[in-house]
């Protein structure tokens, strides 16, 4: 009798842990499945085998090689009969009359262009000649009826592969740089390594300056602009650079870090009180308490993307429709996370408290404050930075701050430096604000280990 | 401390005093703090409202105009809602399928890196803070920089905001799961180790049955954190919901009624999503099985 028992149960429990091994290889064998065949579905779904014909990895090569470095173009116009030098090709970068850099020199028919390692582009009245070291002398000229091309051998059909030559277009692309021939223009590339021009414009006294030569200007009491001393010339042509136009990035981060700051204390100014309608422990009427607790589930759930949509239609763009649109999408999420804190408070005390004939308001005041306190510090620093990148990618969608900078150098596609310039700033910034909500939260909040 | 004369007796009058002029110092400071913060809210709300195209006053009372237009239209065409809903369900699961797809590949990527950024469990212990680095600059760039430069690179499409939101999701989960993974119990692994398992023997065995009630609750949230960020990078070109909701807000006024079902289907995704995953956060808290 007993030995069928004893016999029976051993027997329940190898079943048991039986089942329990086959449940447990079920999952370590079928979860793995489970998300391979979802990444198969995403590979079709996400059309991932077509990706090679729309990746461009000329966009990518532009990009890297803008990103270090800047060209200097050398136009020849054939129409204007003029030619200009000019950084980046733009207006703010074009080299006076007479002067120009160091790599070309003038002569009396036009300029030579020293790319270096031998490879000299001389441009003389109407045409234009490559020197090639190992190859040739290219030459070319743009007339109305095509462009007239001669090479070192053969004709324009048999050439390398790093010239390209039809009728009314020659390109030749070398290691030094690019010179590009159509029936209206002669243009000539040199890629140098750096970002040019982001000290001081070509238009600036200072530009070309070593800091040496800077330092020893900011001591001398010589002016260089009258009416302002040295110094003050420096920093605003620094500022006003309108090649980089530093002020107006400085002001864009500052727009940032200002709807994050506004959107994140403003949620939390507006949530607090609406938590304690919230909590079950100070809230008696269950209708309040399901009433704003919807409120905060719907003002989370329509996002921060919508609040921004709707709120641009209001305000215009610009970081104020930033911030509201921060605040109450947080609203939201604090009144949430807040509630759930007051719900959790020790309820003891608040009874000290009262037991020393404290009003409610001082209930408040000595028995939850000081324990909600940290809790609300912690949470609202840690949103101080998370809305930092928010207020990046808002003010990208409404309109402001330096998001706003870095969607407008990406739409034009060739400002790359500045991207890069932007992306680098946005990083600093995001890092900075990190390091600050963590130094502040260990100030603030003794105990709290901040960090890993 | 030391040199105060310890063979004074202080009175309850001393210690009253002491007691008041230090509550008054930290009412001060606290007072202090406040006045701050409040001058830095207001100059920041000025300066903000000062550099919007559009001022706060001017504009307050224009702010349900907008939601009551969308409103109108829809309600106009309140017939044609349901065809609206079934046309763009399929942006919206392309939504939803980046979100999803990238917190799988953000969260596999994000336990490798943890783990190897952890003290006690690191692979290789000197190389420890080259990856904490390493994450904390994967969590600093913001989503919409990397989508950008990708959608450039490799034009439109769910692809780049997939790579940008998985990237994030790296460095966000990674921190917080080697703050879980510095709670782990060694015991497990350095018994695995005493019969020559390999690392990753040790850590799928070891370590990983330990945290992954916590890592699944992290991943939870970051999922619904993801939608979020997938419907947003949508509306700066990387397709879904949010690309669908530019198109037709461009198109302006009549055609109204589509934005209003787009706002429809992500706000019920959202909450959704938000629902699910509080719910099973509760129950992993709470030690339940799903």
């Amino acid at each position: 009798m007993t030995m069928t028992a004893v016999a029976g149960e051993s027997r329940d429990f190898k079943a048991e842990a039986e089942t329990l091994f086959q449940r447990k290889r079920l999952w370590n064998f079928g979860l793995p499945l489970v998300v391979l065949a979802y990444f198969a579905y995403i590979f079709f779904a996400f059309d991932i085998p077509g990706l090679s014909e729309r990746a461009s990895l000329d966009n990518a090569r532009t990009l890297v090689a803008d990103s270090y470095s800047h060209k200097t173009h050398v136009t020849y116009d054939a129409r204007m009969d003029s030619l200009e030098i000019a950084i980046e090709g733009e207006r703010k970068g074009t080299y006076p009359d007479g002067e120009t850099p160091a790599w070309v020199t003038p002569t009396d028919a036009g300029v030579v262009a020293d790319l270096g390692s031998g490879h000299v582009v001389t441009f003389e009245g109407e045409g234009v000649r490559y020197e090639i070291p190992g190859y040739g002398m290219i030459a070319a000229t743009p007339s109305r009826r095509g462009v007239e091309m001669s090479f070192p051998s053969g004709n324009r059909e048999d050439q390398p592969e790093w010239i390209n030559a039809s009728k009314n277009r020659l390109t030749v692309t070398t290691e030094e740089g690019r010179l590009t021939v159509t029936r209206t223009r002669a243009e000539l590339f040199k890629y140098q390594f750096g970002w040019e021009l982001f000290w001081f414009t070509l238009d600036s006294p200072f530009h070309g300056k070593s800091f040496a030569e800077l330092a020893s200007l900011a001591m001398s009491s010589e002016r260089v602009i009258a009416d302002t001393s040295n110094l003050a010339a420096m920093l605003d042509h620094f500022w006003n650079n309108a090649m980089w136009r530093h002020g107006e990035v400085a002001w864009a981060i500052f727009e940032t870090i200002l709807m994050a700051f506004l959107g994140t204390c403003g949620a939390a100014m507006v949530a607090l009180p609406l938590a304690f309608m919230a909590a079950r422990n100070f809230s008696p009427f269950m209708a309040i308490r399901f009433g704003v607790r919807r409120v905060f589930d719907f003002v989370r759930g329509v996002d921060a993307l919508i609040w921004t949509i709707v709120l641009s239609r209001a305000f215009g763009p610009g970081p104020l429709t930033g911030a509201l649109a921060i605040l109450l999408t947080d609203s939201g999420t604090f009144g949430k996370l807040f509630s759930e804190t007051l719900e959790n408070v020790d309820g003891k005390q608040i009874e000290g408290v009262q037991s020393t004939g404290a009003k409610p308001l001082q209930r408040y005041r000595f028995g939850v404050i000081p324990q909600i306190t940290p809790v609300l510090l912690s949470q609202l620093l840690y949103y101080l930075e998370s809305n930092t990148r928010s207020a990046t990618i808002i003010g990208a969608i409404t309109g402001g701050g330096i998001g706003l900078l870095l969607t407008q150098a990406m739409i034009t596609q060739k400002d790359w430096e500045e991207v890069s310039y932007y992306i680098i700033l946005i990083i600093v910034m995001v890092m900075a604000m990190d390091t600050i909500s963590g130094w502040l939260r260990a100030k603030l909040i003794k105990s709290d280990d901040s960090g890993y | 401390m030391a040199d105060a004369p310890a063979d004074v007796p202080r009175t309850t009058d001393d210690v009253r005093r002491d007691y008041m002029a230090m509550t008054q110092r930290r009412r001060l400071y606290s007072g202090l703090i406040l006045v701050i913060f409040v001058a830095l809210m207001v100059s920041g709300f000025r300066i903000a409202d000062a550099r919007n195209a559009g001022g706060f006053w001017d504009g307050w009372h224009n702010v349900l105009d907008f939601p009551a237009q969308v409103w109108g239209e829809a309600a106009e065409k309140i017939q044609e809602l349901p065809a609206n809903l079934v046309t763009f369900l399929p942006a919206l699961i392309e939504t939803v399928n980046i979100a999803a797809a990238s917190t799988l590949v953000g969260t596999l990527l994000a336990i490798v890196i943890s783990l190897l950024a952890t003290r006690g469990l690191a692979r290789w212990p000197r190389l420890i803070p080259v990856f904490r680095r390493i994450m904390d600059i994967m969590r600093a760039i913001p989503e919409i920089v990397i989508a950008l430069i990708l959608i450039f690179v490799m034009g439109g499409g769910p692809v780049p905001a997939m790579i940008a939101i998985a990237f994030h999701t790296v460095g966000a989960l990674g921190k917080l799961f080697s703050e879980v993974n510095e709670n782990a119990s060694l015991q497990p692994v350095e018994g695995l180790q005493s019969v020559g398992a390999s690392w990753s023997q040790r850590m799928l065995l070891g370590v990983m049955p330990q945290v992954a009630p916590n890592y699944l609750s992290y991943t939870l949230l970051r999922f619904e954190i993801n939608v979020r960020a997938s419907a947003i990078l949508g509306f700066v070109g990387a397709g879904g919901i949010g690309y669908e909701l530019r198109n037709t807000m461009s198109w302006g006024q009549g055609q109204f009624d589509e934005a209003a079902a787009i706002f429809l289907l992500l706000f019920l995704t959202i909450i959704l999503f938000d629902q699910l995953s509080s719910h099973f956060r509760e129950r992993l808290t709470k030690g339940a099985a799903l």
